[in-house]
């Protein structure tokens, strides 16, 4: 059997700061296999971003502080490669795309250069990358980094690429730079992609545009995506599975018709609750009441007992362990597994 | 309560640097009526003119062509004082809580604020102000002791509720919420807009809500008009909008939208 294309494996990030050291991701476990789109969901801070920058080693350390766990791409840990080990992933092997797409590309340089820059640093790794032999001149490898430039650009669906390949970022469109950028991280033939809140700053008839590209290229590619994103109604449409994450816990993962058909963690029931989806009546939306706790002395056992209304005495003793009620389908929460086991019984 | 008649909004060619400028259209002929007691709201992409319609209503701009009636009364035509009273029925929350608190002032110098400014129509003196804004906080869910803290100790919801304080301190008719939760967790957003819908019934209070997520506007609002590109594209009950829109855009616009629902 192959080893997934990533797998963490209980991920502990501990983050010093002036009041001390914050426990931001508390034994994150997840396996996403090519061709899976993964939602990671969840509230500000609950730490979603954090967990897609550890996959790059983009976390600058110090001030975090990995205390245990692995992250695993095709079986090789990134978390002891060398950093220039780690340099030769980025862009190749892991493609990233973040929120913002006005502040991620150069405005001093055309589209077409920055395009070009991936693909030759991607090339230095993997000649095939621009289907040329070793021996290739420096000449023969721009122009063939220009038209794969190109043949990206047209690839998400940018109109008359070959002539706006000499465009400058801000003759684009908010939607169209978002698309250079999944172009950009696509360019080196990425396995893994890393999407953060890619539609977040976007309006929906285009976010709408942007999530179906995404979907195509991870059958065109054959790729393992995992997107970040707050919005449960993007991963309803988007992704095959999802996991909810909670002050630095997955509290309820699994193929996502399961997840959100079937929720049974009590947060992810009260995040699905606080939605004003079709037909809830004015007034009926219920809100959470309380806040995420403080993660420099987070209270012991289930970071979310504070909030919930299930909570038992024992739930404050020791993290709970995730059961899966359903093939793939784990939720962190001995409480309601329980009620749910019962109920079938 | 508040009508918008056949409002035009042209932001003159600029002669710049580089020659020429184009005009902008930014609103073209928008009529609207908002009636007493109801929540109108506004959907637009960005750059479709929601905030510059905004801008007129609250007459920190003036329209090109068209006219704007409070309760019957012109705005343009009204003398700076009667506009300056007629500015406390009209009231405003912003979208980012982070931005709109000035971080040097106290939640009570915040929320006396637009007392003091129009101490001429309310008639309180300092220690009636105070009262007032303990009342306000109480209101918004916050209490006594938070009246001496700064905006930066408090959390995204809890400023939002500290702008919808200030906005309520006038005494106000008409509310402006200018994306008032799309800054906020969804969690949070469900707590402000109970909290919006509560103070609606108890002060009898007109809203006008500015949003680009459908859902929201879904949830609030008893009728909905669709700008775009600076038009009025459709209008009519939230209801009859969602469930049978008339125009292609509105059409596309809510075929975009993400719904909380695996497809099958």
């Amino acid at each position: 059997m192959t080893s997934p294309l990533l797998e963490i494996r209980n991920l502990h990030l501990s983050m010093t700061s002036f009041e001390g050291s914050a426990h931001v991701l508390a034994g994150i476990d997840l396996t996403v296999n090519r061709r899976e789109i993964w939602g990671l969901v969840g509230e500000t801070g609950c730490g979603k971003s954090l967990t897609g920058l550890s996959v790059s080693r983009l976390v600058p350390s110090p001030p975090a502080q990995y205390l245990d766990g692995a992250i695993c791409l095709d079986g090789t840990d990134v978390l002891a490669l060398s950093d220039r080990e780690m340099q030769a992933l980025r862009g190749k092997r892991i493609g990233m795309i973040f929120q913002d797409p006005t502040t991620n590309l150069n405005p001093a340089f055309r589209i077409g250069t920055q395009l070009i820059d991936v693909a030759l640093a991607a090339a230095v790794r993997d000649p095939a990358v621009l289907d040329l032999g070793p021996k290739a001149g420096r000449g023969e490898r721009h122009r063939a980094a220009r038209a794969l430039a190109i043949r990206m650009l047209e690839e998400v669906g940018i109109p008359n690429a070959a002539a706006r390949v000499d465009d400058y970022p801000h003759q684009f469109s908010g939607g169209m730079r978002q698309r250079v950028l999944i172009a950009m991280a696509l360019i080196g033939r990425p396995n893994l992609l890393i999407a953060d809140e890619p539609t977040t700053a976007l309006d929906v008839s285009v976010q709408a545009q942007i999530l179906k590209l995404l979907k195509q290229m991870v059958v065109d590619h054959d790729m393992g995506v995992v997107l970040i994103t707050h919005n449960l109604g993007v991963v309803a449409q988007t992704c095959s599975h999802v996991a909810v994450m909670y002050a630095g816990t997955i509290v309820e993962s699994g193929p996502v018709r399961a997840v959100l058909d079937r929720p049974t963690h009590p947060y992810t029931k009260a995040l699905l609750d606080a939605i004003p989806a079709r037909n809830v009546q004015r007034g009926a939306l219920r809100g959470l009441p309380g806040s995420v706790p403080n993660l420099i002395t987070p209270p012991p056992g289930c970071r979310f007992a504070q909030r919930c209304p299930l909570a038992q005495p024992s739930c404050t003793q020791k993290p709970p362990h995730k059961v899966a009620v359903e093939a793939g389908h784990m939720v962190a929460c001995p409480v309601a597994t329980q009620a749910l086991e019962n109920a079938n019984a | 309560m508040l009508e918008i008649q056949g409002v035009t909004r042209v932001f003159p060619a600029r002669r710049g640097m580089f020659g020429q400028g184009a005009e902008v259209r930014a609103l073209t002929d928008v009529t609207l009526s908002i009636r007493e007691g109801e929540s109108f709201g506004l959907v637009g992409e960005s750059g479709s003119g929601k905030t510059t319609l905004t801008r007129q209503i609250l007459r920190l701009d003036t329209p090109t062509s068209g006219i704007i009636r409070f309760e019957g009364k012109d705005m343009a035509t009204l003398s700076p004082a009667a506009l300056r009273a007629l500015r406390a029925q009209i009231q405003i929350v912003f979208q980012d809580p982070y931005a709109s608190l000035n971080p040097r002032m106290s939640v009570h110098d915040i929320v006396t604020e637009p007392m003091l400014i129009h101490r001429d129509l309310l008639g309180l003196n300092r220690r009636q102000r105070t009262d007032r804004a303990t009342e306000l906080l109480d209101l918004v869910g916050l209490g006594p002791q938070h009246l001496y803290r700064y905006p930066h100790e408090f959390s995204g919801g809890q400023r939002q509720r500290i702008c919808i304080a200030r906005a309520l301190a006038p005494g106000p008719r008409l509310i402006l919420l200018d994306e008032p939760t799309s800054a906020l967790d969804v969690s949070v957003q469900a707590q402000v807009l109970n909290l919006l819908i509560d103070l609606q019934k108890r002060l009898n209070l007109t809203y006008f809500f500015i949003s680009h997520d459908l859902g929201v506007i879904r949830y609030i609002c008893d009728r909905v008009a669709l700008i775009y590109r600076g038009e009025i594209v459709e209008k009519g009950d939230t209801r009859s909008v969602f469930d049978a829109p008339q125009s292609d855009y509105a059409r596309e616009l809510l075929a975009a939208m993400p719904e909380v629902r695996v497809p099958d």
